[in-house]
């Protein structure tokens, strides 16, 4: 410091110091935390791929859940459950997912109506997988005098996708600028028309975005399909009878005292998370690809 | 301009019968009132919008003018809360009764808003997209149909080897009349443009006035405009309201030259606004 720089200056650089020691103090406090984080999340990570890439073999995906104390066998009749099941479910979702939202973005208004129907999906929503478990359980499986099914379990997985799908269309569609559909029916073209063949481009990245993270969503879920599809360790394309599927299968061997069990559960595992890692990827890709179209 | 027949007769408070002394106006407001939700946006507001002319309505912010020209197509009908009462006169029939088709009334009276708004669709699909609507033409006719809209849109020269690309990457000035010719195209016989240019840079602005001249060969012309300068350069007649009401009409040299009232002269001489 030379001379010229008076007390008032000498407190700025005080003030100074302390601020910049702050600075580095909370970099460093934020960077601790987001290793924190990522640490176990890397430990998960390795963990399912240590435990799972052995059990990696054409066998896994071509033969069915073996007994236990058996040497080989696979997982092929859980994969193709959860995929018929996940896809009937999308199926079943979607189109009543984007209805429903179509018709809270585009026709609701300014009516209360709207409003209690947005606050309702929100529960829907956050509404605990195994209470639609349960749900379908009673509506469908009890009714059926117990008969478990593919079909009780897609439909449970129905209602997981239902509340993501109807907010996602309801949202990317109020995204929409007011003015394109200004525009749009200044042409004299009906409301249906316009929003079929003008609003639905403008949404589509975002709407099929979350159906991608609807899907990535329910095929992880093991709850909804307990009391619902049930399980079945034969191979079964029989949507009204039990079926098999990942996350069911890996409760029951993961917590087995078979090793051969396990392992076929840890390779199920690191299966399924590849799978809605390469959903997300997906997901990510179209927004992405989406924003930069429309710059 | 006397050449044309026009009444030079001294406007009055209230009244827009400017007009011919033989050609009807294409479309008149009578009696207009308009309300947001309660809000009283309109005041008793009688207009002629002459045919093949360019109408011009100026005013401060919140003056009602954009309100005016949003009900010439009742695109106002889509939000809830808003009401329009009185009559609005298209070639003598009243658009604003509720039997009066909807969708023909904005096939006649196009619109043309402030920000370009493309559709998320080739620059052909966005001008054949509207036509396929109204009219079943072949693919020749059609093609046809949407190279003359784009000629007289002025884009042509520049869009002719690029038809199928995305009409978003388009420049904002190249957008905006893309908007005017998928207006155009559909043939009809009014066209609202709601401040064209307030988004667009200079030369932008000065392509679409000069497409504004050319336009009026075929179409009747409305414009709300912010920028007096346009208005003066653009337009026939011009529309001065303030608050709801409609101050004062006449044509645009008589009105900026010598404005009749008070209001007018200190809002052309930039007194306030």
């Amino acid at each position: 410091m030379n001379a010229a720089t008076g007390p008032a200056n000498d407190v700025a650089e005080r003030l100074y110091r302390r601020r910049t020691l702050v600075n580095r103090l909370a970099i460093v406090l934020s960077c601790a935390a987001a290793l924190f984080g990522l640490f176990f999340l890397a430990w998960i990570l390795w963990t399912t791929i240590s435990k799972g890439i052995g059990g990696i073999n054409w066998a896994l995906f071509t033969q069915i859940t073996p007994p236990p104390m058996e040497e080989g066998g696979g997982l092929a009749n859980a994969f193709f459950g959860s995929m018929i099941m996940c896809l009937l479910a999308i199926l079943i979702g979607t189109p009543l997912g984007i209805a429903a939202g179509t018709w809270l973005a585009e026709y609701s208004g300014a009516r209360r109506i709207g409003t209690v129907i947005r606050f309702v999906n929100d529960i829907l929503l956050s509404a605990p997988s195994i209470v639609l478990g349960l749900f379908v359980y009673t509506l469908v499986v009890a009714q059926m005098g117990g008969g478990f099914s593919a079909f009780a379990g897609a439909l449970a997985l129905a209602f997981i996708v239902l509340p993501v799908v109807v907010r996602t269309t309801d949202e990317m569609l109020r995204l929409v600028p007011s003015q394109m559909r200004e525009a749009a029916l200044s042409l004299g073209i009906p409301q249906w028309k316009v929003i079929v063949q003008v609003l639905y481009r403008g949404a589509s990245a975002g709407i099929v975005t979350g159906i991608i993270l609807a899907l990535a969503r329910i095929s992880g879920e093991t709850a909804p399909l307990l009391f619902t599809a049930f399980g079945n360790q034969y191979w079964s394309a029989d949507i009204g009878g039990p079926m098999a599927s990942v996350p069911v299968v890996m409760n029951q061997f993961a917590a087995s005292p078979y090793e051969t069990w396990q392992t076929l559960a840890w390779s199920g595992a690191l299966v399924l998370t590849v799978f809605v890692l390469l959903l997300s990827l997906a997901a990510r890709a179209i927004i992405l690809r989406n924003k930069i179209s429309h710059d | 301009m006397t050449d044309l027949g026009f009444a030079m007769s001294a406007p009055t408070v209230g009244a827009g019968r400017a007009a011919a002394a033989n050609t009807p106006p294409k479309m008149s407001a009578r009696k207009l009132d308009f309300y947001y939700d309660g809000f009283h946006a309109l005041k008793n507001v009688n207009l002629d919008i002459a045919d093949k002319r360019v109408t011009a309505l100026i005013g401060p912010s919140g003056c009602g003018k954009s309100t005016l020209l949003r009900i010439f197509n009742r695109i106002y009908s889509i939000y809830p809360k808003l009401e329009a009462r009185g009559e609005v006169l298209l070639d003598g029939d009243n658009i604003l009764d509720p039997k009066y088709p909807l969708n023909r009334l904005r096939s006649k009276v196009g619109m043309v808003f402030q920000k370009p708004v493309p559709f998320p669709m080739s620059i052909h699909e966005n001008i054949a997209y509207a036509i396929r609507h109204f009219e079943k033409l072949s693919k020749a006719d059609l093609d046809a149909r949407v190279e003359l809209a784009l000629r007289q849109g002025a884009l042509w020269d520049e869009v002719k080897d690029k038809l199928k690309q995305s009409a978003l990457g388009l420049s904002g000035g190249q957008q905006q009349r893309l908007c005017i010719a998928r207006a155009v195209a559909l043939k009809p016989d009014v066209l609202l443009l709601d401040e064209p240019t307030s988004a667009l840079d200079p030369i932008a602005t000065g392509k679409i006035e000069q497409l504004i001249a050319e336009l009026k060969e075929h179409f009747t012309i409305a414009i709300v405009t912010h920028n007096m300068q346009q208005a003066a350069r653009c337009s026939d007649y011009t529309a001065f309201m303030y608050l709801g009401e409609l101050v004062e009409f006449g044509q645009t040299e008589q009105l900026f030259t010598k404005p009749a009232k008070q209001q007018t002269e200190d809002y052309i001489t930039g007194r306030f606004g």
